[in-house]
């Protein structure tokens, strides 16, 4: 009598899993590779935990593709704004333009990665019913509603001129320019929120290694949206108007390195979904194209070819950086371990202190 | 009980809170045992074993409480010097006759009343499990018998007992059963030390107890603690039968089984009951003391409720018209009988043979062979589809096109579809409401026998033949409404509870009763459901709007009385044991028996009472006999008739059995029915050779998930999945022994089938040592069949026929079989492989083992008279 | 504590929600020592809220088919098989059987159990005090309700998915093929009527017990008491306390093990709770961000 399974293969697929390795039970990357180098190692305990079957206590994000590539587009299109607003402001069109563009161009990715993630895309408007403080999505959909329309019409302003001079396409021509400056600044204004906010957006989940990470995530996705940004400045730049954005991929480099080696590090139990995997692959990927990114625009002073290529590692690097942190939590949402050892820890710290 | 009856084991965890102790006992780890305080495993088949050693240790330490014993139950009974113990017998008493595989039972009777026991053989007894008539009553025996109030005396009831079961030690009982000494000491120390004065025990038992080739003497040796702990009759006392499904109880009550007519009256006999009077004088024994005296009235008032005004006592009330047994006519017999081409047709109504019954390939072989079928039920189950989907179509032996049996589907209505009543195990009977419309086509059991008998007699309606009066004769009038023509089912609880013909006031007891047509009774025990015109059944008043016995909930037969032998509740001279188990008492200042509960006694016989010399009937009743339906008015710890395998519960190996009898040279039942068809046969047990082709025990039961065949259950989604599969349990050990791995396949090997299933290898099975060598056991689920959302094979497919004599349940809860990993074979391979092991095992179709297993020549008994012709009295 | 009253500590939360004259909060009360596996709750469940099929497989954990709270399972009978009965006689025997609450290798050692015990319990979604996956959603589809539960208004829930990883108990779980998030309502409707919710209405053994909060936080008091009274040191209450992660359950249990074993986490917290303390964190790095972008510009430029 042979009878196929006809629903309930989730669970099947969830089983079959626990056949196989399970994360905690992946053997320790080559040496040298996820060891972090110097600094304080916290020895992480041999876990010792009780579950239910191994299956997960805590429901691990459905969030597809669409939430990780947003957090990059996000992020690009809030430093494009911040190098778009510092060309307009210290003269220099061509990273004006060029942040205007890509801004406008990241955050219409993102609100379609937004829509298309949604369980019902065409409910997306529910999201402006109200404002709520306690909702990082709330106010994350809001600052997005502020800064969307800036952006756009910063963007928008950059065609005035090839606008016809005269009737109401004149008039606009005339009047953009002046609102686009406007625009550009207030985009630029909202740009950090909207390059921040993402971090408290996965930081105010039950996901153990998002939420034990939540003074490092801004950092990381700041430092992350900075360097992106200039990676947009360091391709579509010439060479004479580049300096800001090697600038500011030195900065924001530095932030993502920090924040990313923060996470990797200080969290105990809680980082190592970070170390191992496929988080621990996009982590040490983006690491080394963030390094790379930065090298090679402080060396390419005059290769427009070498900035280019610099700009477009530190953009890669921003993508594998934030696919890294998402899968990160992921995975420390599907191991028990993540969720029990570190509560267990609290709770034996508390009632020997409990105060 | 946690597993099988989720909602009445409420009440076993309300016990204890409130501090009751709860010992679960099973072969398995269910969930009633992760929440008793004391869990043994035990080797399937082996209860009386356990039991006999609890009397042992009562007994022995002389825990019994010894007034009430002595008073209540026939302990102090002298029993015939003719009498001859299994103990002396290698496990057989006096009076067994090898030929007929029965026992004559006239040696086993009281001092003094040898001749009581009518013809004193049993084999027509056994065919039409007379055992299942005394449910409600004792059966026949003399009221005045000789009695030795020290008990001393060698031949009284209780020197009998002491002897029988002197070898049920601890060790015999760790050695046979697979518990331990210390946990049996246990369980015998809090079942003895909770009995008594003050403290009651329970004793409950699941319908599995019934399944088995010894099952009567099972619930004999409960009932034998019970009564010798003074627990019957007593509130928080008593036995406890879980019955199997709804509503089962009512329908023994008013049968659907071939021996009984409504109230226990049994189906007369064409041979024995030739007359009505014949039939009634069966039933009231003439001269014996009890309630059954009024047996008469019962007859004729249910008579007279079937033919109405054709029911005359001219013409004995229609006696004629009623069916006559002819022999066994169980439903095993009728399935050999389908396959042999003897039976037409056949209805099935609520009931899934094909999954349900032991033997499930000669069940689907029988239904295949007849010429229509009709099946109701809720959904398309496997009785219905077996000529198509059956796995004899996989084999060849069901060719769809070549099969001959019609079969009528008809859509039946569910429970709540329907209005009528539930009749459960306290005898508590329910009224429930119709809640929704059946759906379509479906109707009601009232509706469609209701009509099938109207159109029936429309279609005969001036018939000149004789054959057709009992037909045209019936009392066919009951009131329709409703679009559909529904019948009213409290028409039919009014004729149930019975009425007086002339003014049609519904009686109010079964006293009322008379035998002269003046009366109609449609169940004689149910009188007093419809009293004063109103739906008794129907109360609905809240538990704390009453005391605890909450009588006004609902109505039990008979006579409302929730307890029954209520007046074992109080000492002889009718006052209550103790303060704290006060139930049902004699008030003196008012002369009469009162109580929580309506007393199970007349109500102003008083405890002094003694029976006049010659006295019959409920008369001849004394003040303290408070089992008032036994023909001498006591609990029976020793039964001289009534059961045929023998006066006191013997351990006896099940039919199919691993083990040699560590007891007794006579290894099975020897009474046991075996049918020598060459469809059934009985794998190979010790004394007899290959008996390791088939290594493993295995036992089935339910699932809280599924219902009994799954017709119910594994139709409906949110039931089924939540147990999705068929599947075996397995504990480490077997599973390393035979090669099984956990949700990994296997398949199971008998004598008659080959069924796969998913492994659970859980702790919660376990080996046990018995008689010094390991025994594995297997459990399985039977719920599933080839039909529904969720399908797997039935694993009773795997037993083969074999019965208990007292009331023809089959040995469905026990039975040897090999284990294998991986998938079962398909198509003729499957039959293939069971013949090879029947080959190896050397079975032979239809020839069953020898019966007699003793070396001794069965004892006759002490005097000379041997074992007597069936010669008809 | 800046600002964060609201989001930590004990308080009333439907009047905190701004109902006014709300009456009691109501809850329920798992006592799994009583619990029979019987799976009443789940049918039920099932049956009155229409909840779909959760599938057909034999996930081979115990007599648990339903292997977890999901959009489709409201309530989830647990069962747990622990350690074998001591004296057992399966010598040099492997066991292949269903995994147990431990991984191989990895027992604690902490209890030295004596006996084997089947543990059952009952779970459902907790109806936390903090309510985590209420404050997180954007778009008001959870809701408050007046008997102090928290609710998914079906016809607002756009799928947005922030709810799911934000439970700390992993309950509420976005349907496939609806896109939405479900889970228990406290059969909203029916207390809305005065009924009792179906799965308390159909336990057999009072298992599950429904009522005010604060009287169901008395009776458990009690039965704990009574347990280790009784010789069952094991028994603790979980979710009860109001000044733990979540500001107390308003389904609260009494467990016979540590609750990990059942698939519970020892010591969740509403991640909303550190939400102050995360925005600052943000702003400060949008500030530096700010800061880093400006010096980039200014730097040489000047």
């Amino acid at each position: 009598m042979s009878r196929q399974p006809r629903v309930g293969d989730l669970f099947r697929r969830f089983r079959q899993r626990l056949d196989g390795p399970a994360p905690h039970d992946v053997p320790p990357a080559g040496p040298g590779r996820a060891r972090p180098r110097g600094g304080e190692e916290l020895r992480v305990p041999e876990a010792e935990f009780t579950s239910y079957y191994g299956r997960p206590i805590l429901k691990p994000p459905v969030w597809r593709w669409d939430i990780p590539a947003y957090l990059f587009t996000g992020g690009l299109a809030a430093g494009s704004s911040l190098l778009a607003a510092g060309g307009q402001l210290t003269g220099r069109p061509a990273l004006r333009r060029a942040g205007r563009v890509t801004a406008l161009g990241a955050v219409t990715a993102s609100a379609y990665l937004l829509i298309h993630d949604l369980g019902r895309p065409a409910r997306f408007h529910h999201m402006l019913r109200v404002a709520k403080p306690t909702s990082p999505m709330s106010v994350g959909t809001w600052i997005l509603s502020a800064y969307g329309p800036a952006a756009g019409l910063a963007a928008v302003a950059e065609v005035a001129t090839w606008l016809p001079e005269r009737g109401a396409a004149g008039r606009a021509r005339r009047l953009l320019p002046p609102a686009g400056q406007v625009a550009g600044l207030a985009a630029a204004a909202t740009a950090p929120a909207l390059a921040t906010y993402t971090g408290v957006l996965l930081a105010t989940t039950a996901v153990p290694s998002w939420h034990g990470a939540y003074p490092h995530l801004p950092i990381i996705f700041a430092g992350s949206a900075l360097a992106s940004g200039a990676g947009v400045g360091l391709i579509a730049a010439p060479c004479g108007q580049v300096g800001p954005a090697r600038r500011l991929a030195l900065a924001g480099a530095a932030l993502e390195l920090y924040g990313a080696r923060s996470v990797k590090t200080r969290l105990g139990l809680l980082s190592e979904p970070y170390t191992t995997g496929a988080a621990g692959r996009l982590l040490r990927a983006g690491r080394a194209l963030t390094v790379a990114g930065v090298f090679g625009a402080l060396v390419a002073r005059r290769s427009r070819v070498l900035s280019g290529l610099s700009g477009a590692a530190l953009l890669a690097a921003s993508v594998a950086t934030r696919f890294g942190i998402f899968h990160g939590g992921v995975a420390s949402a599907r191991d028990p371990k993540y969720t029990v050892v570190p509560q267990r820890e609290r709770l034996r710290r508390r009632q020997a202190d409990p105060d | 009980m946690a597993e099988a009856h989720p909602v009445g084991f409420q009440w076993v965890m309300e016990a204890k809170r409130r501090g009751a102790k709860v010992f679960h006992v099973d072969p398995r780890f269910t969930r009633t045992s992760a929440v008793a305080d004391t869990y043994l495993p035990i080797r399937a088949g082996t209860d009386i074993a356990l039991l006999g050693g609890v009397v042992r240790y009562i007994l022995d330490n002389e825990l019994d409480f010894r007034e009430y014993v002595l008073a209540y139950t026939n302990a102090a009974t002298i029993v015939s010097e003719r009498f001859v113990d299994a103990e002396d017998g290698d496990g057989l008493f006096s009076g067994f006759d090898p030929e007929t595989g029965s026992y004559v039972q006239d040696s086993w009777q009281y001092a003094g009343r040898e001749t009581d026991s009518g013809s004193g053989h049993t084999a027509r007894a056994r065919d039409s499990a007379a055992g299942l008539r005394h449910e409600s009553h004792g059966a026949r025996v003399g009221g005045a018998v000789q009695r030795d109030e020290t008990l001393q005396h060698p031949r009284c009831v209780y020197q009998i007992l002491k002897r029988h079961f002197a070898r049920y030690t601890p060790e015999m009982v760790e050695r046979v059963c697979g518990v331990g000494r210390e946990q049996f000491l246990k369980l015998a120390r809090a079942w003895t030390e909770n009995s008594g004065r003050e403290r009651t025990g329970v004793l409950i038992y699941s319908v599995g107890w019934t399944q088995h080739s010894v099952g009567v003497q099972y619930i004999r040796t409960g009932a034998i603690i019970q009564l010798l702990l003074g627990n019957m009759g007593r509130p928080g006392g008593g036995i406890l039968a879980l019955r199997g499904h709804a509503s089962i109880q009512g329908s023994t009550d008013i049968p659907t089984l071939y021996n009984l007519l409504p109230g226990y009256l049994p189906m007369p006999h064409h041979a024995d009951h030739p007359t009505f009077d014949a039939w009634v004088d069966g039933i009231r024994h003439p001269g014996q003391k009890g309630f059954w005296g009024n047996a008469r009235a019962y007859a004729a008032s249910l008579l007279k409720a079937y033919w109405g005004d054709a029911a005359t006592p001219e013409n004995d009330f229609g006696y004629g018209y009623l069916p006559r047994m002819t022999g066994d006519h169980g439903t095993y017999q009728q399935v050999l009988n389908m396959i042999d081409g003897k039976v037409k047709g056949y209805f099935l109504l609520g009931q899934n043979p094909a999954v349900g019954s032991a033997h499930g390939r000669a069940q689907r072989l029988g239904l295949a062979n007849l010429d229509w079928l009709v099946v109701r039920d809720l959904f398309m189950i496997e009785s219905a589809t077996f000529w198509q989907n059956g796995p004899e179509v996989a084999t060849g032996e069901i060719v769809p096109e070549q099969c001959r049996t019609e079969v009528f589907f008809l859509p039946a209505a569910a429970h709540v579809e329907k209005e009528g009543t539930f009749t459960q195990t306290q005898r508590l009977v329910q009224w429930r409401e119709k809640a929704v419309e059946p759906p379509g086509d479906a109707r009601s059991e009232l509706w469609f026998f209701y009509h099938l008998g109207r159109r029936l007699r429309e279609r005969l309606a001036g018939s000149p033949h004789p054959r057709d009066r009992a037909l045209l004769d019936l009392a066919w009038d009951y009131p329709t409404h409703g679009p559909h023509a529904e019948p009213s089912a409290e028409a039919v609880l009014r004729e149930i509870n019975g009425y007086e013909v002339a003014t049609g006031r519904p009686l109010s007891s079964f006293a009322q009763a008379r035998d002269d047509g003046s009366t109609a009774v449609g169940c004689w025990i149910y009188t007093g459901v419809y009293a004063d015109g109103v739906n008794q059944a129907a109360r609905r008043r809240p538990g704390h709007e009453q005391d605890w016995v909450a009588a006004e909930w609902g109505w039990a037969w008979p006579a409302n009385r929730r307890i029954l032998y209520n007046r074992a509740s109080a000492d002889p001279q009718g006052r209550p044991w103790s303060e704290r188990k006060r139930y049902v008492w004699w008030d003196e200042a008012t002369g009469e028996w009162t109580g929580y509960d309506v007393p199970d006694f007349e109500r102003t016989k008083p405890p002094t009472y003694r029976p006049p010399e010659g006295a019959s009937g409920p008369e001849a009743l004394a003040g303290d006999d408070p089992f008032v339906m036994q023909a001498d008015g006591k609990g029976w710890l020793y039964a001289p008739s009534g059961v045929l395998d023998g006066p006191l519960p013997t351990h006896f190996e099940p039919a199919e059995s691993p083990l040699r009898n560590p007891l007794y040279g006579q290894q099975a039942n020897p009474a046991r029915k075996v049918y020598p068809h060459p469809v059934n046969s009985v794998n190979p047990s010790p004394p007899q050779e290959h008996g390791q082709v088939f290594p493993y025990v295995f036992t089935v039961s339910r699932l809280t998930e599924h219902h009994t065949a799954g017709g119910m259950s594994r139709m409906v989604r949110p039931l089924a999945e939540l147990q999705p599969e068929m599947f075996v349990e397995v504990s480490p050990a077997l599973a390393a022994e035979a090669g099984l791995t956990h949700l990994g396949w296997a398949h199971l090997i008998s004598g008659r089938a080959v069924i796969e299933a998913k492994v659970l290898v859980t702790e919660r099975l376990t080996p046990l040592r018995v008689d010094g060598r390991v025994i594995h056991q297997l459990w399985l689920p039977y719920h599933f069949g080839y039909e529904g959302i969720v399908t797997g094979d039935s694993a009773n497919d795997l037993f083969g026929i074999t019965l208990d004599p007292n009331v023809l349940i089959q040995e469905s809860k026990v039975g040897t079989c090999d284990v294998r990993p991986g998938r079962r074979p398909t198509g003729p391979a499957l039959r293939d492989l069971i013949g090879d092991y029947r080959r190896r095992a050397g079975i032979v179709p239809g020839v069953p083992p020898p019966v007699m297993t003793t070396e001794l020549r069965p004892p006759a008994g002490n005097t000379d008279a041997g074992p007597r012709e069936n010669d008809d009295a | 504590m800046p600002d964060g009253d609201s989001l930590a500590g004990p308080l009333d939360p439907a009047p905190d929600a701004g109902w006014v004259a709300a009456g009691p909060r109501m809850g329920f009360f798992t006592d799994t020592s009583v619990c029979i596996g019987c799976k009443a709750c789940e049918v039920a469940c099932k049956e009155w809220n229409d909840v779909p099929a959760s599938g057909f497989d034999l996930l081979g954990m115990s007599y648990d088919n339903t292997g977890a709270l999901t959009a489709n399972s409201w309530r989830h009978v647990a069962f747990v098989e622990q350690s074998p009965p001591t004296g057992h006689d399966t010598p040099g025997t492997r066991f292949l059987g269903m995994p147990g609450p431990r991984p191989p290798g990895r027992d604690t050692g902490v209890e030295e159990r004596t006996d084997f015990r089947w543990l059952m319990m009952s779970d459902v979604c907790k109806h936390c005090t903090h309510a985590a996956c209420l404050d997180v959603c954007p778009t008001g589809a959870l809701f408050r309700t007046e008997f102090g539960s928290v609710v998914v208004q079906q016809d607002i829930c756009n799928g947005c998915g922030y709810c799911i990883p934000a439970c700390p108990y992993g309950v509420i779980d976005q349907r496939r093929g609806d896109g939405r998030a479900w889970k228990c309502t406290l059969c909203y409707d029916r207390l809305g009527a005065g009924l009792t919710p179906a799965c308390a209405q159909a336990c057999p053994t009072e298992s599950i017990q429904y009522g005010p909060l604060d009287e169901l936080r008395e009776r458990a008091a009690t039965r704990v008491a009574q347990l280790h009274a009784r010789g069952v040191p094991q028994a603790r209450l979980y979710g009860h306390d109001p000044n733990d992660g979540v500001g107390g359950d308003g389904a609260f249990f009494l467990l016979l093990d540590e609750p990990q074993v059942y698939g519970l986490p020892p010591d969740p917290v509403a991640a909303t709770r550190d939400l102050p303390r995360m925005w600052r964190r943000a702003g400060l790095a949008a500030l530096t961000m700010a800061a880093a972008a400006v010096a980039a510009f200014v730097g040489r430029s000047s």
